[in-house]
């Protein structure tokens, strides 16, 4: 897929996230309009999976421990055709598959369960350990937020996969500096967090959050003996102007005239 | 014929001997595989053994990676740090996903004894009964112990199992049923009934025989299951006996007691009696004068029998 066809098809996300997000009234479009092209990177180059075969014991896994961005991922889910795009309308709604943290148990494609920050992390180390002892060749992915990083689990889990010489895991950090109750400097400092993962003993590298062919290089950059860290540089509430950079849409609900300046600006009719 | 065995060496055997019938099993620890045992599986199978140091969240959660690819961990810890420290992770992470991941957790209740109140898990089933799907074994001797854990690898799902530290003799037999959400009767009796869990099933018994001498004919029945729970026993053995009396080594909040409680409420008439720690902490002290202090005892058991039935 080349990179004009997948810089429109993050357009649509984008806007389907919009969608979705006004029509339940809730959720995180901050969030999720921040890490699209980190998950377009995986589900559309560099992970190993089929759409129509979900459980496939080979497949890559995905774990989106920042699970409060499920609406990005379920967008991608329904265009890459894990379920219908219909489904995707009715988020957050009792009797949906579609819940608003990630859950495995209802949604096909959703590799873990995740949303409880942190654990994730810890998860995916066991999933990559996991492999290992199987003598498996498939590769975890998980997708962390700056935030979550002040999770004591995180560093837990770090501390594992660097013991355990998990090469076959790569940790790939939303980076936008922001969270629900302001910047991670006012919040609380995670420092200069490429060193933190290196002295943990990751591979570290850093790119552009929002380009997919950066990242995917990155996600493809050999490691042996070690796990990978990837800090992806983004900005929270990408591709929504009156979104992006503030803190405060984070988790904030959309009223109707923000659904339609956010529609018209993502260059998609009204279509509620 | 009984013989004499911690149950966390019985733990630690069962695991190596179920470990050379399934190959899917993998043992985790959190730098405690000398006092939990998990050393002897350790000692037979070192690419199954997985220790994590001291961070039980984060070994809670590759339990469940670990589950859902397919394989069966065992985490090991103690119970004060696996269902305490750890206790949103086994929520969140296993218990909501069903995620097939078997605590084996030692160390429970008073019995940790010197280390004291810190050490002492007195809420750990209280904190397991609350999630939907948690099996839950207390096992009361060497036997059961080992029955324990190779019922809980036959379950798909997550199971606790509590082990206690202290050396004690067997009181069931390799013969004796060991069905889960199924109370074993191991004395029938009339005039009360003892229903009893884990290491307080020896004092029940020995309670019994006391009252016996007395012209009281009490049944004992050991719940090696509180989740899920043997309500019909419970029923059963309250309109039989129109008394019971629960005997935990655990808070008399949340644990076999309330578990009773909440049975017979409104179902029965039966007096009713808890037998456990009475919401306080524990301290330090040897195992037995823990018991004599916090009422764990026989003798107590008896007390509080005869002042229900008279």
């Amino acid at each position: 897929m080349n990179n004009e066809i997948l810089n429109e098809k993050a357009r649509q996300i984008r806007a389907d996230i919009i969608k979705m997000l006004y029509l339940c009234q809730s959720g995180h479009p901050g969030s999720s309009l921040s890490c699209v092209e980190i998950l377009m990177a995986l589900y559309y180059k560099a992970a190993k999976i089929d759409a129509t075969n979900p459980t496939m014991e080979n497949r890559d896994r995905i774990v989106l421990s920042k699970g409060h961005a499920c609406p990005a991922l379920y967008a991608i889910l329904a265009d890459k055709g894990y379920f219908p795009r219909e489904d995707l309308w009715r988020l957050r709604q009792i009797d949906s598959h579609l819940q608003g943290h990630p859950d495995m148990k209802k949604t096909p494609g959703i590799d873990v369960s995740s949303g409880s920050l942190g654990q994730g992390a810890s998860i995916a180390v066991g999933l990559a350990l996991a492999a290992k002892h199987k003598k498996a060749n498939y590769k975890v992915y998980v997708i962390i937020g700056d935030g979550e990083v002040q999770e004591g689990i995180v560093w837990e889990a770090a501390m594992a996969a660097a013991h355990y010489k998990l090469d076959n895991l790569a940790v790939l950090l939303d980076y936008n500096g922001l969270q629900i109750d302001g910047s991670n400097d006012q919040v609380m400092s995670i420092g200069d967090i490429m060193d933190k993962y290196r002295a943990f003993g990751f591979e570290c590298i850093k790119v552009n959050g929002h380009d997919i062919e950066a990242i995917t290089e990155a996600i493809n950059v050999p490691v042996a003996g070690k796990p990978k860290f990837i800090c992806c540089e983004t900005i929270k509430g990408k591709g929504v102007s009156f979104m992006e950079n503030h803190f405060e849409w984070h988790g904030r609900v959309i009223n109707t005239h923000e659904y339609n300046v956010a529609l018209k600006e993502l260059g998609v009719m009204t279509n509620v | 014929m009984s013989e004499s065995k911690s149950l966390r060496v019985a733990y630690g055997e069962a695991l190596a001997e179920l470990g050379a019938q399934n190959d899917k099993i993998v043992v985790m620890d959190a730098d405690l595989s000398h006092a939990t045992m998990t050393s002897i599986f350790a000692a037979k199978y070192p690419d199954r053994f997985y220790n994590f140091g001291l961070a039980e969240v984060n070994m809670m959660g590759a339990a469940a990676g670990f589950a859902h690819s397919g394989l069966i961990p065992f985490a090991s810890t103690f119970a004060i740090f696996g269902t305490g420290r750890a206790y949103e992770q086994i929520r969140n992470s296993i218990s909501y996903v069903n995620a097939n991941v078997k605590l084996g957790l030692s160390h429970s209740g008073l019995s940790v004894g010197e280390d004291g109140g810190s050490h002492q898990s007195i809420e750990d089933i209280a904190l397991m009964r609350v999630l939907p799907g948690m099996t839950i074994f207390v096992p009361c001797d060497p036997i059961e112990t080992k029955k324990a854990v190779f019922a809980a690898a036959e379950i798909n799902g997550p199971v606790y199992i509590r082990v206690a530290r202290p050396v004690v003799e067997t009181i069931t037999r390799d013969e004796t049923p060991f069905i889960p959400g199924k109370a074993n009767i191991m004395k029938d009796g009339s005039d009360i009934c003892i229903m009893a869990t884990g290491l307080m099933l020896t004092e029940a018994l020995r309670a019994a025989d006391i009252l016996t001498t007395e012209g009281i004919h009490a049944a004992v029945v050991n719940f090696h299951t509180i989740k899920p729970f043997d309500t019909e026993c419970v029923l059963k053995m309250a309109e039989q006996c129109g008394a019971v009396v629960t005997v935990e080594e655990h808070s008399i909040i949340g644990g076999l007691g309330s578990a009773v409680a909440e049975v017979l409420a409104g179902h029965s008439g039966a007096k009713f009696v808890r037998v456990g720690i009475q919401d306080k902490f524990g301290r330090s002290g040897k195992p037995a004068d823990l018991f004599a202090a916090y009422g764990l005892t026989a003798e107590n058991i008896v007390t509080q029998s005869k002042s229900l039935i008279k």
